[in-house]
């Protein structure tokens, strides 16, 4: 296995014990980043000199016998919405490219490279989050690695795209309406969105206050929890961060499924969807042993009102900018965030109230299980530039119907472990695996359990 | 989708005055459908009766 192939807490180990460089390590990733890069365009900036001058720092405190941290020596790379210093966050937008570079790392970026992990790069996303296609007006679209002439999905396009190719083993992404639960599902990788509020959004470009969550991609379940627990702990800097202890999710994650209860959500998210999207559901329901049939009431209302709440809060962000530079937006994206700063103070009102009832119908839900289980997608990935799809029979608009089964679980924080099914469709196809509020670990108990049976998998993509 | 009716377009216009926007002429046909099809998204929300002790999920804590 190359270090390419590697998921992080291999490489992490090697450079531990010796058997592997940090410094090759970054330079065997520096070298798939170039030859890969210029046909997927994940990465928009390269942070070289930091990645190789922090790699041999960390092989020389090694040499020196020092202690080396849990992602010793791992390659990462974040969305370009991460403070990165000396980088322009520019949240996939042209207008934010005028902002003077980011004085210092935001808090989870600092918290890997604490940790020992080793930042190559930014990475391409839709303009402002505001997107689940990985398209992009201004850098041009990141590529799908399983079929170059597809969507990496978003808005963490970038993300999906690096980790599917080899590029790094361990990327950055945030949440709203799915955004890392998208990518993952079509670029076939295993993805967290945390529990609402566990992870500081501090230091990252926002877009929907009440629904924004930051998480890691990777190709191993084991390495999300590895990159998760590093990241964990409370900071005052994000008023919605949690003040809770950190919860450790790596010394759990091999204990098995045994006296979880786990159902397969029906209803609503048993409609619309192409087949393939139900078969893998079937697929590790299945593997499970999941009750079938669950059902969240009022679900195609919470959709409704995380479309409401973010097209409001996201739009009321840029609403200056609108005003001055309209025209500098990604025609994408644009009309929406116009529209949405008119739309009726009552109708984002309803929505917050409705976010409260909901989240209680739910809980009520998690008093008979332990583990929820949706499609991740109606589709599996679709041609860059596609407009419309078929959606339960009907031709609808594609950009706002790709979240439809990830926005109502976000839409109340839970949280949730994208992923990646094997051997049902020649395309990547994504289930998220949802648990009750905190319990990332049960998620990633069960993501792990899944690729040990070989249900699930994530191999770079060729 | 359907063509969105004339009092949306006159909404649209009156409301982008109202928070001191202006809405160039080539953006406005987006704007319109735009905001057509977040109303017929949000009728599922609006037309769904909460009993009056849910408040908003919105926590400020002094």
């Amino acid at each position: 296995m190359t270090p390419i192939e590697m998921p992080a807490g291999e490489i992490a180990r090697r450079v531990r014990e010796g058997s592997l460089s940090a410094l090759a390590v970054a330079e065997t990733h520096l070298a798939q980043i170039a030859a890969r890069n210029p046909t997927l365009n994940a990465f928009t900036d390269l942070t070289r000199e930091r990645a190789l001058a922090k790699a041999r720092d960390i092989d020389a405190r090694r040499a020196a016998g020092g202690a080396l941290g849990p992602l010793a020596g791992v390659p990462f790379a974040v969305k370009n919405l991460f403070d990165v210093a000396g980088l322009t966050t520019r949240s996939g937008s042209k207008i934010n490219r005028d902002l003077p570079p980011a004085a210092a790392d935001g808090p989870l970026v600092a918290r890997l490279d604490a940790a020992d992990a080793v930042l190559v790069g930014a990475l391409n996303m839709g303009e402002y989050a505001y997107d689940f296609t990985g398209e992009n007006a201004h850098d041009g679209p990141s590529r799908n690695p399983h079929d170059v002439s597809r969507m990496s999905g978003g808005s963490s396009g970038g993300s999906g795209s690096a980790v599917a190719a080899g590029m790094v083993p361990l990327a950055l992404g945030s949440d709203t309406n799915g955004s890392i639960r998208v990518p993952s599902s079509f670029c076939g990788l295993f993805g967290l969105k945390p529990t609402f509020g566990r992870l500081s959004r501090a230091g990252s470009f926002p877009f929907v206050a009440s629904f924004d969550h930051l998480g890691p991609f990777a190709r191993t379940a084991a390495d999300l929890a590895l990159a998760y627990d590093a990241m964990q702990g409370p900071d005052p800097a994000d008023p919605a961060c949690a003040q809770r202890a950190v919860a450790p999710t790596l010394p759990s994650i091999a204990a098995g499924i045994d006296g979880l209860r786990i159902g397969a959500l029906g209803g609503y998210f048993a409609r619309g969807g192409d087949p393939v999207i139900y078969a893998a559901l079937d697929k590790v329901a299945k593997a499970l042993g999941a009750a079938t049939g669950v059902e969240l009431p009022e679900a195609h209302r919470a959709r409704a009102a995380a479309f409401v709440i973010t097209n409001v809060e996201g739009a009321q962000l840029h609403l200056d900018r609108l005003r001055k530079r309209a025209a500098d937006f990604d025609p994408a994206t644009r009309d929406r965030l116009i529209a949405g700063n008119l739309l009726p103070a009552a109708w984002y009102a309803q929505a917050q109230r409705f976010r409260t009832w909901f989240q209680r119908e739910v809980a009520k839900v998690f008093g008979s299980f332990d583990v929820l289980l949706a499609p991740s997608t109606p589709c599996t990935a679709p041609l860059i530039g596609q407009q419309t799809f078929v959606l339960d029979g009907k031709e609808v608009p594609l950009r706002p119907n790709i979240g439809i089964y990830t926005q109502p679980i976000s839409f109340i924080g839970l949280p949730v472990a994208a992923v990646p099914v094997q051997g049902v469709s020649s395309l990547p196809v994504g289930v998220q695996v949802i648990a009750a509020p905190w319990r990332e670990d049960v998620a990633l108990r069960v993501a792990h359990e899944l690729e040990r049976t070989g249900i699930c998998a994530a191999p770079v993509a060729r | 989708m359907t063509t969105p009716p004339d009092n949306v377009a006159d909404y649209v216009d009156r409301a982008a005055a109202a928070v001191g926007l202006t809405i160039a002429a080539e953006h406005r046909p987006g704007v319109i459908v735009n905001f057509q099809r977040t109303s017929e998204v949000a009728r599922l929300v609006t037309e769904f009766a909460i009993p009056d002790h849910i408040e908003s999920a919105a926590i400020f804590r002094p």
